[in-house]
């Protein structure tokens, strides 16, 4: 499909003519697969926002379209982080919200198209990947041609590993700001090569963007500076160079500032500090290429050293006298947890403690890329051969873009795109040198017909006849299997995003033993009834997984979420859960909580429950009182992590596991209960008692379990003996109800 | 470490530098005549277009010169109107001088080429040399209207974002 190269025949139209149009064909079909391999969660579930971080986003977008802007800019929500609040408008990246808000706009008051505002959440991620593949094509065809930009294109709408992060409805940050970076790039290339203002101020303005959508632009600023510092010491100063970078730095530094979240840092954190160093450096190297271009060598020589000594001695004392002085804040933890891999398990259990920051497994580039990690050191290898200027980019990327993917799961995502622009440029050298098929034929043709003209005589020239065929029948026996490749990597990324990239997460499938699908609604079940079932001004104390969900679906104030800005909220969290009921309804009663919501796994087999996180929670809450949470007490006698007869004394008094397991072996019928998540028995002697907690709500398959915090008792006895009380006047006879949910109301 | 790298390659050129010339007193003497050459060539070659942008660059530095002395002596109250107003200059700067380069190409790449035939001992010259070759073919496209017409639409640019800034 891209390979398609127009032949170089007229038609009555100009070849020119022809290409442009099989170009934008093939644009089109480029952009209608990325987008449709991205709609499996839509078709699969329903138009649905995924995940947790894009709830928050989802909520932001909904403020934003229902306030003005500057509301939202100076956003504080009272709903999260209660009871301090989180001033919101300033502490997120706002590109995101304000994109989706700009086209529902459009789309309403433009063009009369009255679009709900979850639509345009859900779909701008596949609309942004189309645009990525685009400006993927530009960035490409700067390094080599057309050819290797279209290939590189098709690759980048549809690896896996970019999709993980823009499926419909995973409407995160990450989903326009790969398109961003992509852009950017491209133009930074095109400043570079022409040494033009205007491209150097489109890189500007789309760094802005960028800045503006996603706290990676980190990894712009360095990279440019690096790719900008890499050709000074390789000899290669010009003025297109010093036009390019100087425009973009002054320019894409004081843009970068007007966002209120990153404020000041561009010329306050070290992470910036790169970049400044460089401006100072290019400043210097253009001042002595013009003295350079005055006087003769040896006078020359001398100068730069007197200069150098000055202007190094000068720059490290300033550097080191503002960091000392607190002008540059120092590395933040995350910089160091990206060079050193064990930093943020000893320092930083919260960041170590997300899945997504934990170090790659291999076999995941595999499966994330398929066939293009192996063409990827071939395209570096093609570009080390070259070594233009743009190419000294394409290598520095992909070596600080390899390390960051083997760092961090997550930012497999930044080394995506290089992947395929390099495994493109490798594929179409390949097809350039494989696809010449045209000169060999053609000779062969003319040889076929010398032969038949002279007759079978010549017996000197069948070799040479066979050489052809050789040559022939091994050209097409490489393209033959590459094209069996590229037929599977195409196959390799549906079914990889159709398995493995397509869930919400919000919504469950699972299969019955019969194999028939079943959907597990249990989330939006419990989410639903904290809505209906509960005052608007309830706080729900939870995890801080599942604070942008109980914020985005039911609407309820919540202690803490994703945010992960106060570490010690967190810990105080942390603490309620892993104590004992006593020390746990003090911390609830300090917070005002009136529900707190666990997810339990057990019944259904969901390994992604809170006891699983537990031990984090144990962590945390350690960090901050060392010496009244311990983690070792929560093992058993032998070391291990059980929640069986076994359980250690401190993990049974547990609010956590109290609330998990609270009356979970009724369900076994005088049996003992079975976690099949940690495939343990609970029995049913030591099935634990609640005195401060009300069950409040149990979603249909156990997995969301809600419990509503008891008031203080009326004639002032502790709850342990008024809970005592009321059980010996029921006598033992309340029986459980499972009420089946009211679906139909969702309907 | 960009200044690490710089001070390690100053290192190694002190020491071919002292190999070549016994005292200090000497390649001190050198770098003033430098400056001096420098200095008479820049004379030499001052069109008025080109004085007309160099005023406005030294105007622009003893503007930022000014502002960071206020900074000093009075407090850096207003922090974002000091730095709109100190990037400003520095913007303005970088810019006009990337477009005094585009002006003066032709005359820099000619006077390269002469002082580059001098000497071919080292080879870092003669690449450079070439690409400025390369380079002169590239931006000779960039016709001195069209780099302007780059110079008004960046600056303006500029000029709307330090308006921002300082609200």
């Amino acid at each position: 499909m891209v390979t398609s190269k127009p032949q170089e025949k007229l038609f009555g139209v100009r070849v020119e003519t022809i290409r442009s149009l099989l170009r934008v064909i093939i644009f089109i079909s480029i952009a209608g697969a990325a987008i449709s391999s991205r709609l499996f969660s839509v078709i699969r579930y329903e138009s649905i926002i995924h995940e947790f971080d894009p709830w928050f986003n989802f909520r932001a977008t909904k403020y934003l379209v229902t306030h003005s802007f500057y509301d939202f800019l100076n956003w504080f929500d009272d709903r999260t982080w209660y009871p301090l609040g989180r001033v919101t408008g300033g502490t997120l990246y706002p590109g995101l919200m304000v994109t989706s808000g700009v086209i529902w706009h459009i789309l309403r008051e433009k063009l009369a198209l009255p679009v709900d505002i979850r639509n345009i959440c859900v779909m701008l991620a596949p609309a942004f990947s189309g645009l990525t593949a685009i400006a993927t094509y530009f960035l490409t065809k700067e390094m080599k041609d057309s050819n290797a930009g279209l290939l590189a294109a098709i690759f980048m709408g549809i690896a896996p590993g970019y999709i993980s992060r823009s499926v419909a409805g995973s409407y995160d940050n990450e989903a326009i700001s790969i398109t961003l970076l992509m852009a950017t790039f491209y133009f930074w290339i095109k400043a570079m090569k022409l040494g033009s203002i205007y491209f150097a101020t489109l890189t500007a303005l789309f760094y802005f963007y960028m800045v503006s959508a996603w706290g990676g632009y980190v990894f712009i600023t360095n990279i440019i500076p690096l790719h900008v510092f890499v050709l000074l010491i390789m000899g290669r100063y010009s003025h297109r160079l010093y036009t390019a970078y100087s425009t973009w730095y002054a320019l894409g530094t004081l843009a970068s500032m007007q966002i209120p979240f990153v404020g000041f840092l561009p010329i306050r954190s070290n992470d910036h500090m790169a970049a400044l160093g460089v401006f100072g450096l290019l400043q210097l190297f253009s001042f002595g290429f013009y003295v350079k271009s005055k006087v003769t060598g040896k006078q020359f020589r001398n100068f730069l050293v007197f200069s150098s000594i000055f202007v190094s001695f000068l720059g490290v004392s300033a550097l080191f006298a503002l960091t000392a002085l607190g002008w540059i804040a120092p590395w933040t933890g995350r910089f160091y947890s990206l060079w050193d891999t064990n930093y943020a398990k000893i320092h930083i259990p919260i960041i170590a403690s997300v899945s997504e920051h934990q170090p790659t497994a291999w076999p995941a580039f595999f499966f994330d890329t398929n066939m293009l990690i192996w063409l990827f050191p071939a395209g570096v290898y093609l570009c080390f051969q070259e070594l233009r200027d743009e190419h000294v980019f394409i290598i520095i990327y992909s070596v600080l873009g390899s390390y960051f993917a083997g760092v961090m799961v997550r930012l497999m995502l930044t080394l995506t795109p290089i992947i395929c622009v390099s495994a493109a440029i490798a594929l179409s050298k390949m097809f350039d040198v494989y696809m010449n098929l045209v000169d060999v034929l053609k000779s062969n043709g003319e040889d076929n017909s010398e032969e038949t003209g002279s007759g079978k005589k010549s017996k000197a020239k069948r070799p040479s006849t066979n050489d052809k065929l050789f040559s022939i029948v091994s050209k097409l026996a490489v393209l033959l299997s590459f094209a069996f490749y590229l037929v599977y990597f195409v196959l390799h990324c549906t079914w990889v995003t159709s398995n493995a990239y397509s869930s919400p997460s919000v919504v469950l499938a699972s299969r019955g033993p019969d194999g028939s699908s079943s959907i597990i609604d249990d989330y939006r079940e419990a989410y639903y009834w904290l809505r209906m079932n509960t005052p608007e001004d309830a706080k729900v104390m939870a995890w801080w997984d599942y604070g942008y969900q109980i914020g985005g679906m039911a609407d309820r104030t919540t202690l803490v979420d994703n945010n992960t800005w106060n570490n010690t909220h967190i810990a105080t969290v942390g603490k309620a859960m892993c104590s004992s009921e006593e020390v746990a309804y003090d911390i609830l009663k300090k917070h005002d909580v009136d529900y707190v919501l666990v997810i339990f796994g057990g019944l259904l087999g969901y390994s992604g429950d809170d006891l699983n996180k537990f031990l984090w929670m144990v962590r945390i809450s350690e960090g901050i009182w060392p010496e009244e949470v311990h983690e070792r007490d929560f093992f058993s006698d032998k070391g291990l992590y059980k929640v069986d007869g076994e359980a250690s004394k401190t993990m049974k008094d547990s609010l956590m596991y109290k609330m998990s397991y609270y009356r979970f072996t009724d369900l076994f019928g005088g049996r003992d209960g079975i976690d099949r998540v940690r495939n343990q028995a609970i029995p049913l002697s030591q099935s634990p008692k609640l005195n401060v907690l009300d069950e409040a709500f149990t979603t249909q398959n156990w997995l969301v379990r809600i419990y509503k915090v008891k008031d203080l008792d009326n004639v002032g006895r502790d709850l342990h003996s008024a809970t005592k009380f009321d059980e010996s006047a029921n006598d033992m006879k309340r029986k459980r109800i499972i009420k089946k949910p009211a679906l139909d109301l969702r309907e | 470490m960009v200044k690490k790298e710089s001070k390690k390659k100053e290192v190694s050129k002190k020491l071919s530098a002292s190999n070549s010339s016994g005292s200090w007193a000497f390649p001190l003497k050198d770098v003033v005549s430098a400056i001096n050459i420098t200095y008479d060539d820049y004379i030499r070659t001052l069109t008025p277009r080109l004085k007309l942008v160099d005023q406005f660059l030294v105007f622009l530095v003893v503007l930022g010169i000014l502002q960071f002395i206020y900074v000093l002596l009075i407090g850096n109250f207003p922090f974002n109107a000091f730095l709109g107003g100190f990037i400003s200059c520095v913007g303005q700067f970088v810019l006009t001088v990337s477009l005094r380069l585009q002006y003066n190409l032709d005359t820099t790449n000619t006077s390269e080429e002469e002082i580059a035939s001098k000497d071919t001992d080292s080879d870092s010259i003669a690449k450079t040399e070439e690409l400025s070759g390369s380079e002169s073919k590239l931006t000779s496209q960039v016709t001195p209207e069209r780099a302007f017409g780059d110079y008004i639409f960046a600056s303006l640019i500029l000029h709307f974002t330090v308006y921002h800034f300082i609200n």
